[in-house]
């Protein structure tokens, strides 16, 4: 097992240096001189020479390319180039706000969307199955944007259930007031796409000898399929959510973008309007490295979940 | 009637094409859903051709003119032969005369005549239309079959970009292996290790122009991952069957044997990761849009129209966000169930 890990490990790392060298590429040669950004509209050469000094420009790519392999070992990125605040305070200080809003949401869809993919396994081929499966179509083809816009509207706006929008400081007040409207539109969005990805996991496991063995032993079907095949289901849900959990946090960001949270997400759709390229750099190297370490651990997990898996 | 002859003595089978189309045509919901998509996509046709929605930028109507549908009778009649508001459905346009001496009068008058000449026919502006009219009185239906332009055709092309890309390099990566594979391996481990939404948006920071273009060559270049892994497995699982050797033995070169010998028995999973990509960018590009990443604002796609709608929806005028919806669902539900059809007849596997 750890002979394993190491090897991953070992792994990662030219596949870390393809995403530095991507990274790289785009900020420093498809985004053009930054210098030009910085100075803004009136600006002259003087001032763009000293821009480009302070920045490293002025140096050959390689000596750019070794600054930047710098900045992501010591996790210094520099200052954001529009508020000056450092990049990894930003990061520290919008973190909460984001957590606060996608844990319980993640709890809360993958429970639900493991309960009604095993309710529709239950009652596979039916027309209640199929109906549901063809809504499910329909609901995912309406755009995230209305959902968000209707709801606020609707169940904050007009009915008044929710706030329109708003944080506060306090962490009870956040997800006792502000969190449950997103967190519920959410959990809108996301019920259809992780039902049908978790019902075809729990259809994996029904036709198997093991399930038969426990019906022909007499057992209720609820027993059957909410002890037997759900802890079978359980190990591809829990691999699917850990190594989505990286990019959950950025999946939020029109939740927050709408709500008004000051979280991750909200922070980075901000970087991209202003050009605020250390911020966006910091984000794609770390959230990259976090998605192929929650991958590891997805992997191993099935490993210690199931003891037919063979790690190679 | 010769040919009849020569295929009832060789026993030609069913070609796997033509037993994949009885297949589909038995499946109702297929065959609706691909009614479906075709019928919006010659929509689409007669708008490129400028026969539909052309002037969609005309001020047709007042603004946030309410959908004919929604008025009672009684409005309609108001709205028609009122006291107050009677409007004649044609007025004729006369330059107003003034008695100021102006300095410019003559070459105002110049002007005016140069864009509408005096008694010239001027439409009065509607006060309800088939699915009411935007802010500045743009008819809501003309727009959101102009925005179905768009938001169509940039799905199309960027899926096509990307399953082109990752189907090239899948079948060269799967064909050749070696060097070749672990190079494009890593390429894809590089790219699959930053989410898709996040790369997006660093392409779209950089890239820094708008532009239905810039939406394509973002989201082309990030979508390619999907297609890469299948079509390398398909290749890797190809390159060694009988078929494939008895080409290599009578002569076929390389690319004779990718493109001619296998390339068609892997189509099938190319044209359904085509239509999954088309689905994918649609919705991809309506948030591009709305983030104002997208299409520009003197462009119309069903991204920019949400982006309005949610304005209008706080005064009350929510035709705007129901037109640009049904329309897309309508489009994205058919594509996607024409392509679980598709999946379903293409592949021999499944059990009918």
């Amino acid at each position: 097992m750890s002979a394993y890990v190491i090897r991953r490990l070992w792994q990662m790392i030219p596949t870390l240096m393809g995403v530095i060298l991507l990274v790289f590429f785009l900020f420093n040669w498809v985004g053009g001189d930054p210098a030009y950004l910085l100075a803004g509209l009136f600006s002259n050469q003087e001032q763009i020479d000293s821009i480009r000094a302070e920045l490293g420009l002025d140096q050959p790519l390689t000596v750019q390319l070794w600054i930047f392999v710098k900045q992501v070992a010591t996790f210094n990125f520099g200052n954001s180039w529009t508020t000056g605040e450092s990049v990894a305070s930003i990061f520290a200080s919008r973190l909460p706000a984001s957590l606060t809003l996608m844990a319980p949401l993640l709890i809360i869809e993958t429970i639900v969307a493991l309960v009604l993919a095993i309710g529709m396994a239950w009652v596979r081929g039916s027309s209640i199955d199929r109906g549901t499966m063809v809504v499910f179509t329909a609901l995912m083809s309406v755009s995230i944007l209305v959902f968000i816009i209707l709801g606020q509207y609707i169940l904050a706006y007009r009915l008044g259930w929710f706030p329109v929008q708003g944080w506060s400081e306090d962490y009870w007040k956040n997800i006792s007031t502000y969190a449950p409207l997103p967190i519920l539109l959410g959990l809108v969005v996301s019920i259809a796409p992780n039902t049908r990805l978790f019902r075809s996991f729990v259809l994996d496991e029904v036709d198997q000898d093991y399930v038969r063995t426990a019906r022909a032993k007499g057992l209720s079907e609820p027993r059957v399929m909410f002890v037997h095949v759900l802890r079978n289901a359980l190990i591809p849900v829990i691999t699917f959510v850990i190594s989505n959990l990286p990019g959950l946090l950025l999946g939020a960001f029109l939740l927050e973008r709408f709500f008004g949270i000051p979280g991750v997400g909200r922070e980075i759709i901000l970087a991209v309007e202003r050009s605020d390229f250390p911020v966006i750099k910091a984000v794609t190297v770390y959230v990259a490295i976090a998605t192929m370490i929650f991958n590891l651990i997805g992997d191993v997990l099935y490993r210690l979940t199931d003891p037919r898996v063979q790690l190679r | 009637m010769n040919s009849m002859h020569s295929s009832i003595a060789t026993g030609t089978s069913e070609g796997a094409w033509s037993q994949a189309w009885r297949r589909f045509k038995s499946d109702a919901v297929g065959v609706w859903s691909g009614i479906t998509v075709i019928l919006c996509l010659i929509l689409v046709l007669f708008t490129l051709l400028g026969s539909l929605a052309a002037n969609w930028e005309k001020e047709v109507a007042i603004g946030h003119a309410p959908p004919s549908w929604t008025l009672t009778d009684s409005d309609r009649i108001d709205a028609s032969s009122g006291s107050a508001g009677s409007l004649p459905n044609v007025v004729l346009y006369e330059p107003t005369p003034t008695d100021v001496v102006d300095p410019i009068a003559a070459q105002w008058e110049l002007a005016q005549k140069a864009v509408k000449p005096a008694g010239d026919q001027v439409n009065a502006l509607a006060t309800h239309l088939p699915m009411g009219s935007d802010k500045w009185g743009r008819d809501v239906l003309a727009k959101t079959i102009k925005g179905a332009e768009t938001s169509i055709l940039v799905g199309l092309a960027a899926a096509f970009m990307a399953t082109i890309l990752g189907a090239a390099l899948g079948a060269v990566s799967g064909w050749y292996g070696g060097v070749v594979d672990d190079l494009s391996n890593w390429l894809y481990n590089v790219f699959h290790s930053i989410p898709g939404i996040l790369l997006i948006l660093a392409i779209a920071a950089v890239l820094n122009t708008k532009g239905t273009m810039a939406v394509v060559i973002i989201l082309g270049t990030t979508g390619w991952t999907g297609t890469y892994r299948l079509m390398r497995g398909e290749y890797l699982k190809h390159r060694h069957r009988d078929y494939v050797r008895a080409a290599d033995a009578i002569g076929a070169s390389n690319n004779r044997r990718m493109f001619v010998h296998i390339l068609p028995n892997v189509s099938h999973v190319i044209l359904v990761q085509f239509s999954l990509l088309t689905v994918s960018c649609i919705k991809a590009e309506v948030i591009l849009s709305f983030l104002g990443f997208g299409v520009p604002v003197d462009g119309v796609s069903w991204g920019t129209m949400l982006t309005e709608a949610q304005n209008d929806l706080l005064v009350g005028k929510w035709w705007q966000l129901l037109s640009a919806t049904a329309a897309m669902s309508i489009f994205v539900t058919g594509l996607s169930l024409l392509t679980d059809s598709l999946r379903d007849a293409l592949d021999p596997k499944v059990i009918h």
